[in-house]
């Protein structure tokens, strides 16, 4: 019983950072058209520059606030430079429609090459500012601690906040009219340019709380090759997949979904099965309903 | 001359030409020059393949490191547990790596752009950590893969690295004018028209599906060629081998090669063989960090591939061949 | 405030597509260009309003260089466009297209005023204000679209034919709501049809556009008793 609870929890938990990488993914796939591929290096990059913080102020949560700046900074100039640079040229060929994506793919590459020769002898480690230790319940340690639930949490509080800037504010609107018709928005006077870099930046800020959070909830220490980030792209990119790469409510059911599974997996069968799993569920969705569980039938092509 | 090379025998005499001047050059060029030369005869295969799959038919991976390390392994398992003789070894290292390239073809022939992109990087992610998992596979430290000395009669002084050189040379040869072949047949025709237009190709009668499936599987089976030779060349197989910068160094190749152009194979090839060097060399004059020194090439061929993707996305040669037809085009005026 | 065109060019790739267009049009006139497929009329309009780019020539209005803008800024400086078929955004709701015009406005109080009076000349979207833009008829879209194009306050309005794919009665309500809308707002308006004989009975001038080229510029009136422009466009 308790193991069925526990494996439930576990899959909440990594499924909430698989959630926050996914609405990365998707914020910049709805403004752009783009899988950026490099959000899981930003996100390191902003893991790191957190690190800094913590030994600078003492403190987490300072740190995490100031990370999630940094990473929106960090993400909003890589559009301003990479993409506008990119949208500028026209290109044909087979590689036109991907070139973006390996654009951002090297990107990735070189922020991770960067990283490690600037930070790699820095001994990055982030220690969990709230306690590890699983809540007890009639003497059964339950897999949920308060660094769990503050995992959760976050990912809760910044969906709604999210949701809440998309569908009630200005901004919102012109956040969504730019990424369902941008020559309309245009022409109503919104600055699409403008508010795609927003969606970058905003992308950049959740990117950076998966990698701060996640660190501490892993084994703690940062390291630029670490297969931990590698992962988190991935997983997050199918738990947007899932989700359908149009909605922040899809990402988030797409990323507690693929945490669930791959929970249920990793207890119930095998560890080493927990990745072939997560294929073949990116391979399944994308064959049998490729706009995402969540997704309305707007066709999987770029 | 041009009218020579176009004809299957001039392409054919062209290619045994190549391999006479690579045999004689092996034997004046030094030890580290050879092992470099089997090396590029690998890169050489796995760039092609990348070009078969994206400029031949319009399909994208950023994973095909993933399918080096299938042809990898199975050329492995094969000398390991089956003691079979290398060549053969070589050809389990194709079928296989090809039936892995028909799986997954059938599920890339319906995706695109991203999707595509994605799962196939996911691949190329998550592979290295299954043969982890698997006892058989070695695990971390991987497998041997010892091809053995140079035949007895080759001479005493001949080194391995020469016998690797000369393997991965006539194999490359072998490979690329086979795939030149296929290009060149109804294959390649059909693959080009889905590549303009899908939608046009579907109308002639063209099953889309199926030649993409049949491009992946191509595309793989050399992968696993390329595989099978890199593991020859380091003598092991290991997950390490096989790191995702390994796709994305194939990929820039692929990019820098120019996506369409097979003859433009060796400025990828040469490139890829060249950047360690070069690191080395600013390494060494610069005396600088183990840090720096153990990321340098990574951050020279990233920075390769965002330059070229963003300036000359079509390569460098294309890019060349685009201004000398708009410069003669615009005399004509 | 008068729009000046003069010697406009606009390529498509090596197509010319707009070639050498003069013309002038007085501040409140309603100006309607007409002519057949492919004469040029929707490039021209989307040069005029940044969305495509001209290779040579001037556009001016009031003496703002229109030609050299992105369209958002150009909202700015009071001209909107509606452009062909496809100017409601149908994932969000009546509400929120129109609200989308007035999103750049400062003055929330008066996005408000202006929204109650295009309400009152579309009363339909008032009763559909919560909908998606995806439910309304074709008709209740374009209703929407010029809605959403006023919301900007305009001065000068580039209407992209309108009539495309409505019924007879619609279109000729529309119109009707058009010709309202341009003397209630003294509005200077730029309509392209291919309905040209509709356009006419609403417009002050005509311009016909024949391969990328000014064929013709008169009043609407003697456009529509010109013998020549009858047999081509007005089909008797």
């Amino acid at each position: 019983m308790f193991q069925l609870i526990n494996t439930f929890l576990i899959g909440i938990t990594s499924g909430s950072i698989y959630s926050l990488m996914a609405i990365a993914l998707v914020l910049v796939w709805r403004s752009t058209r783009v899988v950026n591929f490099a959000q899981a290096g930003q996100a390191l990059l902003s893991t790191y520059i957190g690190f800094e913080f913590i030994q600078r102020f003492h403190s987490f949560w300072i740190a995490l606030v100031l990370s999630m700046i940094f990473g929106a900074l960090i993400s909003a100039l890589v559009d301003l430079v990479f993409m506008r640079l990119l949208f500028s040229r026209n290109t044909q060929g087979p590689i036109a429609g991907v070139a973006p994506i390996i654009a951002t793919l090297g990107l990735l590459g070189l922020i991770r090459a960067g990283i490690g020769m600037v930070l790699g002898s820095t001994d990055a480690n982030i220690r969990p500012p709230v306690s590890n230790v699983g809540f007890t319940i009639s003497g059964h340690t339950l897999a949920f601690s308060p660094l769990k639930l503050l995992i959760v949490s976050a990912t809760l509080v910044l969906v709604l906040v999210l949701s809440l800037i998309f569908q009630r504010t200005n901004i919102g609107l012109a956040l969504r009219a730019s990424a369902y018709a941008p020559e309309i928005a245009r022409l109503a006077g919104v600055r699409v340019d403008g508010i795609r870099t927003l969606g970058w930046a905003l992308a950049g800020a959740a990117g950076a709380a998966a990698g701060m959070l996640q660190t501490p909830n892993g084994t703690g220490a940062l390291s630029s090759d670490s297969l931990e980030f590698s992962l988190l792209l991935v997983f997050g990119f199918i738990a947007a997949v899932i989700g359908g790469l149009e909605s922040l409510v899809g990402a988030v059911i797409g990323g507690l979904l693929l945490g669930l599974v791959l929970a249920f997996v990793l207890t119930y069968i095998s560890g080493s099965l927990v990745f072939i799993t997560a294929f073949v569920v990116l391979i399944l969705v994308l064959l049998i309903r490729p706009s995402g569980l969540i997704g309305t039938k707007r066709g999987r092509r770029a | 001359m041009h009218k020579l090379r176009h004809s299957n025998i001039g392409r054919l005499m062209f290619f045994i030409t190549v391999g006479i001047l690579l045999f004689l050059a092996s034997n004046r060029v030094d030890e580290l020059r050879v092992y470099q030369g089997a090396t590029l005869a690998m890169y050489v295969i796995a760039i092609s393949s990348l070009i078969l799959l994206t400029g031949y038919s319009g399909q994208v991976s950023l994973g095909h490191g993933a399918l080096l390390a299938i042809g990898g392994y199975s050329a492995a398992l094969a000398h390991n547990y089956f003691s079979f003789p290398i060549w053969l070894c070589f050809i389990v290292a194709i079928l296989v790596a090809a039936a892995a390239g028909a799986v997954l073809g059938t599920a890339a022939a319906r995706l695109s752009g991203p999707y595509l992109a994605g799962t196939t990087l996911a691949l190329a992610v998550g592979l290295p950590s299954i043969a982890n998992q698997f006892g058989f596979l070695g695990g971390e430290q991987g497998l041997l893969f010892d091809v053995g000395m140079p035949p007895a009669r080759l001479g005493a002084t001949f080194s391995p690295y020469k016998w690797y050189f000369w393997i991965a040379g006539v194999t490359a040869l072998i490979a690329i004018w086979s795939l030149q072949n296929i290009l060149r047949s109804r294959f390649g025709r059909t693959w080009r028209a889905v590549r303009d237009n899908e939608v046009a190709a579907e109308l002639v009668g063209i099953h889309v599906g199926k030649a993409k499936t049949l491009a992946f599987t191509v595309s793989a089976g050399l992968a696993g060629l390329a595989g099978a030779l890199l593991a020859m060349t380091i003598s092991t197989v290991s997950p390490s081998a096989f790191p995702l910068a390994l796709s994305f160094s194939l990929l820039t190749g692929a990019v820098l090669s120019g996506v369409t152009s097979l003859p433009g194979v060796m400025i990828g090839a040469v490139t890829l063989v060249a950047t360690p060097e070069i690191a080395d060399a600013i390494t060494s004059r610069f005396a600088t960090s183990d840090n720096v020194t153990t990321n340098l090439p990574g951050l020279l061929v990233s920075a390769l591939l965002v330059l070229v993707v963003l300036l000359v996305p079509n390569g460098p040669a294309e890019q060349v061949r685009r201004i000398r037809s708009r410069r003669s085009a615009s005399t004509h005026r | 405030m008068t729009l000046i065109v003069s010697d406009l060019c606009v390529d498509h790739g090596a197509i010319r597509a707009v070639n050498g267009v003069s013309f002038r049009i007085e501040e409140g006139q309603l100006a309607a260009v007409i002519g057949a497929n492919g004469a040029g009329k929707t490039t021209l309009l989307r040069s005029l309003s940044g969305l495509k780019h001209s290779t040579s020539g001037h556009a001016t209005w009031h003496d703002y260089d229109l030609l050299h803008a992105k369209p958002e800024v150009l909202v700015r400086h009071g001209v909107s466009h509606v452009s062909e078929g496809k100017s409601v955004i149908p994932e969000l709701s009546v509400e929120e297209n129109l609200d989308l015009g007035a999103l750049w406005r400062k003055n929330p109080g008066e996005a408000r005023e202006t929204r109650n009076a295009i309400l009152e000349t579309f009363p339909r979207l008032g009763e559909r204000l919560s909908q998606l833009a995806d439910t309304l008829s074709g008709g209740e879209r374009q209703m929407l679209a010029i809605g959403r194009a006023l919301m900007s306050k305009p001065q000068l309005l580039l209407l992209d034919e309108p009539s495309l794919g409505l019924a007879p009665l619609v279109i000729a309500q529309i119109f009707a709501s058009i010709r309202q809308l341009t003397i209630q707002m003294g509005l200077t308006v730029v309509l392209v049809e291919q309905n040209a004989m509709s356009a006419l009975e609403i417009a002050d001038v005509g311009i016909v556009l024949n391969l990328g080229r000014v064929a013709v510029t008169n009043t609407a009136q003697q456009l529509i008793a010109d013998p020549q422009v009858r047999a081509a466009y007005l089909g008797y």
